[in-house]
């Protein structure tokens, strides 16, 4: 029963999906076009009859409409086209190339945020007003307010270069080089998460079933673990969704900061580049990433939460 | 209605002594005083009603008693139960008897059970808990207990959750929820104000009953003196946080002493009166609770205020234990 109702509210949400896809595919699609220049255009125009040649090549020679068409067909089977900057490579190349390189750090520092995020939250919460709670949401607020363009070189000074315990950068799939970038992009989720964790865990705390739970005679730990953990968690949760799409599908600044094939520097230099294809092939990528992983938020609230649960179940 | 007051077997020590209950909050608006020395008795086997409007006290008494004061707030004096005063105890020590001895229930059913837990986890935790059972006896217990209070179908029903029920379904779970270690005292605190008036009327009726069958001891807070008529032994009036009235149930209906207990009583609607004569309120508000001023805290509202009624007025109390804090005389003649 429990299942079944999580099953169909799965099925539900996986179809109206496909109408949101369908509208980002033809923003990003018309949108790149109307941005001034092309993937050809340089300081030194190229002669004509190269020019044609390069146009017919890539279909760019036809009505937009059609090329419109001719992508979606493209996309059903999944094949994005081939970059028209990096020769001799697809874009599904590059993406395959670079998505694991981000998926490991992202993901890792996903992992990191949760665990320090939740604890931190919880701690400050139940010791609201105290040294604790204070110097937690300072951490907080520093690890929210300095962009990661700072913490980064400070951190690559701190260890890399004076301690010398770390590379400065690079990538080898070695732990050593994953650390600090993984630290760095964790560093101001663990901050939001930690607010968030404190600002929900507070509130349930106050609500009147937990009034009744310590009525009981139950201790502290048992009513924290048993009785306000989930649903102090469900807004973390619905954060985690985009936050994890976010850092899995690259970061530009820390990419470059730490020398990091990741796919997060396709995105600007597809941009840069009119590479049509490659910016393209990223966003959708992107999309489908966010699209997916709000997607498995729904079903977990669902599971977590009893009332959506059954509505869509009845 | 208070014929059971006398069935207390003599000589035995009250199972509750409240003496001198003081509950303050630290607000940004200054200190409120919620209750200003408060003192009371319980025997064994009483049900004992606290009548007061919002803000008089009532529910923080209970609060204080059960330890389950806001942050914010602050309670002195003492809670004999049992030997050992309840204000003195540790969480820890204090966890031995909530729940177990002394069971509470909430005023708003709808949001005093956790909407993300089945009835079962919620009911078997406090028997697993007090009474180190495991979880087939302690579901088997529960499910006894959901029969008690009349849910149908527990076997199945208490594999739901809260939102699943109705609100007189889930104040009858939070009942069962409190009987479930056999608790010596039951406290409740406004246990039908949300609920409609036949679920009121139900709810009382099995608070009665489960009376009949222990010989349980019963706190019941309550703004609405007809929830209370028929099954308190004794009642208590507090007004501003003083207890400004107590007596027999049947003293306080048909021989109310304090002006403000009258006042309460004619702001009752009764079906029983002939006539149609309109319902009286009782002009004015109670002080405000973070200055409250000297003298008789009802003087304001009360058609009989004197000049005497500036001084702290005494409480004076009778040999068969009424009690009226006012300058009036007790047994006056009384008009109604």
């Amino acid at each position: 029963m429990i299942q079944e109702g999580i099953v169909r509210h799965g099925i539900g949400r996986l179809v109206s999906l496909i109408p949101t896809l369908l509208m980002l595919i033809t923003i990003a699609f018309f949108l790149i076009r109307v941005a001034p220049g092309g993937p050809f255009d340089s300081e030194k125009p190229l002669p004509p009859e190269i020019r044609a040649n390069l146009d017919a090549k890539y279909h760019l020679d036809e009505p937009l409409v059609q090329q419109y068409f001719r992508y979606l067909g493209q996309i059903l089977v999944l094949d994005f086209g081939p970059s028209y900057q990096y020769k001799d490579w697809t874009v599904n190349e590059l993406i395959a190339r670079g998505f694991p390189v981000s998926l490991t750090i992202g993901g890792l520092a996903m992992v990191l945020a949760f665990v320090f995020g939740t604890s931190i939250g919880i701690a400050a919460a139940l010791r609201q007003n105290s040294a604790v709670d204070y110097g937690a949401m300072g951490f907080a607020m520093l690890g929210i307010s300095i962009p990661n363009f700072v913490i980064a070189p400070a951190l690559i000074l701190l260890f890399a270069v004076y301690a010398g315990w770390l590379p400065a950068g690079g990538w080898d799939w070695s732990v050593q080089r994953m650390i600090l970038p993984v630290v760095t992009l964790a560093l101001p989720v663990i901050a939001y998460i930690a607010r968030l964790t404190r600002g929900s865990m507070i509130e349930v705390l106050h609500s009147n079933y937990i009034r009744t739970a310590r009525a009981k005679g139950l201790p502290m730990s048992q009513i924290i673990r048993r009785h306000a953990l989930k649903p102090a968690l469900l807004p973390v949760i619905s954060y985690m969704g985009p936050a994890t799409a976010g850092l899995i599908t690259g970061s530009v600044i820390i990419e470059r900061i730490y020398s990091i094939p990741g796919l997060g520097s396709y995105f600007v230099t597809g941009a840069l580049n009119r590479d049509y294809t490659l910016v393209m092939g990223v966003v959708i990528f992107y999309g489908v990433v966010i699209i997916l992983l709000n997607f498995i938020v729904d079903l977990l609230y669902a599971w977590l939460n009893p009332r959506i649960r059954y509505d869509e179940a009845s | 209605m208070a014929a059971e007051a006398q069935k207390v077997p003599a000589g035995k020590p009250p199972i509750l002594r409240i003496k001198d209950l003081k509950v303050s909050f630290d607000t940004p608006d200054g200190e409120v005083h919620a209750v200003t020395g408060l003192d009371f008795e319980l025997a064994h086997g009483e049900t004992l009603a606290i009548v007061g409007e919002s803000g008089s006290g009532k529910s923080q008494t209970a609060m204080a008693i059960m330890g389950l004061l806001a942050e914010n707030g602050t309670a002195s004096g003492a809670a004999i139960f049992d030997d050992q005063d309840l204000m003195q105890l540790s969480q820890d020590e204090l966890n031995e008897v909530r729940g177990k001895e002394i069971s509470m229930i909430f005023q708003d059913p709808m949001t005093a059970l956790n909407p993300y837990l089945t009835i079962e986890k919620q009911m078997i935790e406090v028997i697993m808990h007090h009474q180190g059972l495991g979880r087939e006896e302690a579901r088997a217990h529960a499910v006894e207990m959901l029969r008690a209070v009349r849910i149908a179908d527990p076997e199945e029903r208490i594999h739901d959750y809260p939102h699943q029920y109705s609100g007189g379904m889930r104040q009858r779970v939070l009942i069962a929820m409190g009987l479930l270690c056999e608790p010596q005292l039951l406290i409740a605190d406004e246990p039908t104000t949300a609920l409609d008036v036949t679920v009121q009327a139900q709810i009382i009726h099995l608070i009665a009953e489960l009376r009949q069958k222990s010989s349980m001891s019963i706190i019941i807070i309550t703004h609405d003196l007809a929830v209370v008529a028929d099954i308190a032994d004794h009642i208590i009036v507090m007004y501003a946080g003083q207890m400004v009235e107590r007596g027999t149930a049947r003293d306080i209906f048909y021989r109310p002493q304090h002006p403000y207990t009258q006042g309460l009583l004619r702001s009752v609607p009764r079906l029983d009166r002939v006539g149609g004569t309109a319902l009286q309120a009782i002009p004015g508000n109670p002080p405000n609770p973070v200055s409250v001023p000297a003298g008789c805290r009802f003087r304001d509202r009360c058609e009989f205020a004197q000049d005497a009624c500036k001084e702290d007025p005494p409480l004076r109390e009778t040999d068969d234990g009424r009690a009226s804090r006012c300058v009036l005389e007790m047994d006056r003649e009384v008009s109604r």
